[in-house]
This record gives C-alpha cells, sequence and structure tokens, in this order.
C-alpha cells in the first residue's frame, strides 16, 4: 500500500492540453478555459497512477468483463412485456413536439 | 427514546399496537427537521407521503397483518428511482428529473410497508468518497460537523448514524457503503454482486454497482437484506439464487470458524487502527473462531484497476445524458453538437466529467488494451487471489478506512489522494463479493469499521459473525453526542 503512495510523488504531465481537448470532444464534454488547467493536471497524475498496472505481469490471464464470471445472458420469450408509456417518459423531456423530442436542425 | 430502538424492537412494539407508524414516522419527521440543517444529508423530504404510508401501514397492523419492516420508516439514497419523486442522484444533471417508475429495492420496501421519509444526498452519481461532490453541498458527519462522512452514500450513513431514520438504502461500487457506514459508525452492507437488482438505481459502473443497507445493527441489516435481495429479471445480472433466512442464521455460534486475516491489509496499518483490530480478533478467538494469515499478493494493485474499470463503465453509461430525452439542457444551442456538449458540461460537476473523461482515454483508440484489457486481466487476478483464499477460510477480515473521517475540503484538490481513501473496499467491488463494515471503536473520538468478506452468496455467515461480535460489544450502541 506505500508503493501507491510512493508514486503520486513522481508526478510528470503525461496528458498534454491537445490530448484533454481531444478526450474533452469525444466525450462530448464543454471545458472551459479556467478549468482546462486542472484536468490536464488531475488527468495527469490519475494516467500516472493507473500506468502501475503495466507493471504486472498478465500474459495467458483472461480478461474479466463481470464480476460473476461462468454467469451467461438470460434470454427471454419474444413477447411483449412493456407498455407504451412515451407521453409519461416524455414528461421529463426539454422539449417535445406531437410526441417527438425536438433538438435543434440537423440537415439544412 | 424510540430513535435508538432497533427494528426488531419497533416492529415488536408496532406489532403489540403499543405505538403507531404514524407516530413513528412524525417522531423522525420531527428530528429531521430539527437536527438535518445542520448535516444536508437530504435532498427530498416526502412527508406527507410518509403520512399517507404510515396510515396505510397501521391499516394494516390493525387487521393482524405482521411483517418485519411493516410501518418503519426508512431513507433512500437518492440515487434510486422513487415513481412521481425526484431522483436527482446528487448532480444538477437531473435537478428536475421525476423518476416514472419506482426501482426494485424501492417496490420491494414499499410492498413491505416500510414508510419513505425521503431521499438523501450523494456525491454526484455515487462518484466520490467524502460526500463533497454532490450539487445540494457537503454531508457533515454528526460525529464532528467539519468532518466528512465519507461517500458515496454519505447522506444515508449521516442520517442513520443520527437516527434520523430507523435505516436506511445504498449503493457501493467501490466501497460507498462500507467506507461512510466505518467512518460514521453504523453498520454498512453491501451484497454479494446480482444478490440485489439494480433495476431502476441509475448506473455508475454496471459490473461493480451493488445495493445495499445501513442500519445501526448486523440485526437490522439483516432483516432489510431479506426484503431487498432476490431474483428480478428486469436485471440482467440479477442472480436466481435461493434467498436464506438472514434472521435465523444469526443465532449460529462462531466456534471453528475460520477467519483470515488480509496481510496485505495489516501491513503498514495506522497503529492505533490496527490496535482495534487486535481488539476485535480477540473477541473473535474468545467466541471460537481461529484465525490464519491469508495473502493475496495482487490486491493493492485494487485501486489502480478499479480506477480504470469504474470509469470505462461511467464514461459509457453516463452517455445517456445528451439533453434532448430527460436531465438538463444548455441555454440556446447553435447546433446538436454544442447542445450536447455544453449541456453535459454544465450538467456535471467537476468529479463526474474527470472521471468521464478518464474513462473515455482508457477506452480511446491505441490505449483499449494498454489499460482497459489490462485493468480486467488485473481484475481477474485479484479475484481468483480471493477465491484460493476462500478455499483455507470462511471469512476474511481487515480495516474499512486507512483513518477516520478527515476534514472536509482536505483532499478535495487531490483525485488520487481521495481515491486511496477506497484501498480496502474496492477489492469486493471488482470480485463481486459481499463485504460488511462493523463499528469497532474509535480513533480521536471518530468511529472506526471492522470489515468482514465473504465468498459469493455468504451474506448470512457475514451477518452472523457481525452480530456475534455485536454481542460481545457495545460499539454499535454509542451515539453521536446531540443526536442521543
Amino acid at each position: 500500500m506505500r508503493e501507491l503512495l510512493r508514486i503520486l510523488s513522481t508526478n510528470p504531465m503525461s496528458l498534454t492540453r491537445q490530448d484533454v481537448e481531444k478526450i474533452a470532444h469525444l466525450a462530448r464534454l464543454s471545458i472551459t478555459e479556467q478549468e482546462m488547467p486542472v484536468y490536464v493536471h488531475s488527468l495527469s497524475s490519475i494516467v500516472n497512477f493507473v500506468d502501475e498496472l503495466s507493471r504486472v505481469d498478465t500474459k495467458g490471464v483472461l480478461p474479466m468483463a463481470h464480476p460473476l464470471d461462468g454467469q451467461h445472458q438470460r434470454l427471454r420469450a419474444d413477447l411483449v412485456s412493456e407498455s407504451d408509456n412515451h407521453e409519461k417518459y416524455q414528461q421529463n423531456a426539454p422539449a417535445v413536439t406531437a410526441g417527438l423530442y425536438v433538438v435543434p436542425r440537423v440537415i439544412e | 427514546m424510540l430513535h435508538n430502538l432497533f427494528i426488531g424492537e419497533l416492529a415488536d412494539r408496532l406489532s403489540k399496537r403499543q405505538i403507531s407508524s404514524a407516530e413513528l414516522t412524525r417522531h423522525f419527521l420531527g428530528r429531521i427537521e430539527r437536527l438535518n440543517p445542520a448535516l444536508n444529508a437530504m435532498i427530498t423530504l416526502t412527508a406527507e407521503q410518509a403520512l399517507a404510508d404510515a396510515a396505510a401501514a397501521d391499516a394494516r397492523l390493525g387487521r393482524g397483518e405482521r411483517g418485519p419492516l411493516l410501518g418503519i420508516p426508512l431513507i433512500h439514497k437518492d440515487i434510486f428511482c422513487t415513481a412521481g419523486v425526484k431522483t436527482s442522484c446528487g448532480s444538477r444533471m437531473l435537478d428536475n428529473f421525476v423518476s416514472p417508475y419506482d426501482a426494485h429495492v424501492v417496490a420491494r420496501l414499499k410492498a413491505a410497508g416500510s414508510v419513505m421519509l425521503g431521499k438523501s444526498n450523494m456525491d454526484e452519481f455515487a462518484m466520490g468518497s467524502s460526500n463533497e461532490t454532490s450539487y445540494y453541498g457537503p454531508v457533515k458527519n454528526p460525529w464532528d460537523v467539519s468532518k466528512v462522512p465519507g461517500g458515496s452514500s454519505g447522506g444515508s450513513a449521516a442520517a442513520t448514524a443520527a437516527r434520523l431514520t430507523s435505516f436506511a438504502t445504498g449503493t457501493d461500487t467501490g466501497g460507498s457503503i462500507r467506507q461512510p457506514a466505518a467512518l460514521t459508525g453504523v453498520v454498512g452492507l453491501k451484497p454479494t454482486y446480482g444478490r440485489v437488482s439494480r433495476y431502476g438505481m441509475v448506473a455508475f459502473a454496471s459490473s461493480l454497482d451493488q445495493a445495499g443497507v445501513f442500519a445501526r445493527s448486523a440485526g437490522d441489516a439483516a432483516a432489510v437484506l431479506q426484503v431487498m435481495a432476490g431474483f428480478d429479471p428486469r436485471d440482467s445480472t440479477s442472480v436466481d439464487v435461493v434467498v436464506p433466512d438472514y434472521t435465523q442464521a444469526l443465532g449460529q455460534p462462531l466456534r471453528g470458524m475460520k477467519i483470515g486475516l488480509l496481510r496485505e491489509f495489516f501491513e503498514g496499518l495506522e497503529p492505533r487502527n490496527a490496535a482495534l483490530l487486535e481488539d476485535a480478533l480477540n473477541i473473535y478467538t474468545g467466541l471460537g473462531a481461529e484465525t490464519r494469515e491469508v495473502s493475496l499478493p495482487h490486491l493493492p494493485l485494487s485501486v489502480p484497476t478499479y480506477y480504470v474499470v469504474a470509469p470505462a463503465e461511467c464514461s459509457s453509461n453516463l452517455s445517456r445524458f445528451d439533453g434532448v430525452r430527460y436531465g438538463h439542457r444548455c441555454d440556446n444551442p447553435k447546433d446538436l453538437m454544442d447542445l450536447y456538449k455544453r449541456s453535459r458540461g454544465e450538467g456535471f460537476g467537476a468529479e463526474v466529467k474527470r472521471r468521464i473523461m478518464t474513462g473515455t482515454y482508457v477506452l480511446s483508440a491505441g490505449y483499449f488494451d494498454a489499460y482497459y484489457l489490462k485493468a480486467q486481466k488485473a481484475r481477474r487476478l485479484i479475484t481468483d487471489e480471493f477465491r484460493s483464499a476462500f478455499e483455507k477460510v470462511d471469512l476474511v477480515i481487515g480495516p474499512t478506512t486507512p483513518t477516520p473521517a478527515f476534514d472536509i475540503g482536505a483532499k478535495m484538490d487531490d483525485p488520487v489522494l481521495m481515491y486511496l481513501n477506497d484501498i480496502y473496499t474496492i477489492g469486493a467491488n471488482l470480485a463481486g463479493l459481499p463485504g460488511v463494515s462493523v463499528p469497532c471503536g474509535f480513533v480521536d473520538g471518530l468511529p472506526m469499521g471492522l470489515q468482514l468478506i465473504g465468498p459469493h452468496f455468504a451474506e448470512a455467515k457475514l451477518l452472523n459473525a457481525a452480530h456475534q461480535y455485536q454481542q460481545a460489544t457495545d460499539w454499535h450502541m454509542h451515539a453521536p453526542r446531540g443526536y442521543e
């Protein structure tokens, strides 16, 4: 556990501003000018921290996606199980017209 | 006083009609009104509905109906959908969201006749270890209001510790039930992954998230889990395994039980934390349990493994918040991209954005193998080591947290330092194991917890081990000053 704390003190910037701008775009997040340096710094320290994993020998180990290994996805009968509740669900929508979600024009 | 009674005692008085659910509900609502302003443990109060539900519970009791939670008040973490009631998940993104339906956990507890008092404050989207990332402001620890209550289920923990409710629900993705339970001096149970349905629980990291319970005793936690646990076809990872009688299992003697001391957890432990655990081990050997050391050499990798897997799943889960179907939408978007980016940029707080970006990075082209696949492999190594340990011992024991509650603001500038709070709790999530934190003493006047972790579906064994400890000690009987 002390080992982990040691890693924190060795902290070169591993991500650049351009990296973070690209990640933010992929994640569809607007980041303000003031926030940007904070994210460059904190995301760099997180990446440095998780880089510790590169030292582990995982040769021949299968990736584990699910904690109860061996469980398989259940199938159900192909029958209607949900009723139409769109009016109820759309009460939470920011903009609806005639049962349709409204967004800015996509095709000119 | 009513608020100090355990669930079994309350149920007994309700069934003998010595008290009514309405009286009990008014008592707790009064305490919330008087004591919560100093704690900020609640996001929404549902007083009117609570009194109606209490009257309905009283009517059921009047017809001769009985049940372990019938008429008993509770608080739900604001991550569980509650039909007709706001479900904010501690975020500006969902500040205007009213759930159209009940989560499975909510529906089960409602059917059992328990009475929802309101919904508790939490770290935004359950991402945090101190309850400081909430859009609704930090929750304060009732033991010392300058300290954090832990997180992410900090409101449920603080409310249970301050006796604002009989019990509360929570969710635990990397320790979000056990860590705040330890820091506020209550029992926090995270069941096996798949034991309790995730239906209607806002998703953070779907392969790790699990619903559980805050209570003041292991016996109370057993009564609540009994109602929450069970198969639900609406959660594709819900497991169809028989739910045992948890309360019945509380009477088992511990003679011959083998408890494993996790070497990696005891190494470098702060001396006063180590001394409390030493005392607990003496209690357990006095009760007839045997202890032996077990080693999980890859366990120290839990935190970096988790901080790849959880953000990756988070970035994918939180992509649903697009400003189109529900949740926050920015003003005057100039095009669809602007709508997505500004709605999400404004709706999410700093830590949530940090986790989404971490997850986006580790899943992006060129980094997927090095980070995400590598972490999934490390996850298997850790899980396999737990499995081998449980071939030798029945349960493992260790601390829940490295230190007692820390000052509000102390770790907010350093995310990695904050992440290390979860160092002892994350392993159980990665491996899908049940874990419980039980109050085991005080450091600097602040409560500390011991943690028991068991094999998959060993909740009965865990709760019994916690219960036996509480029969031999009285740490769980202490109340914070001003909340007795």
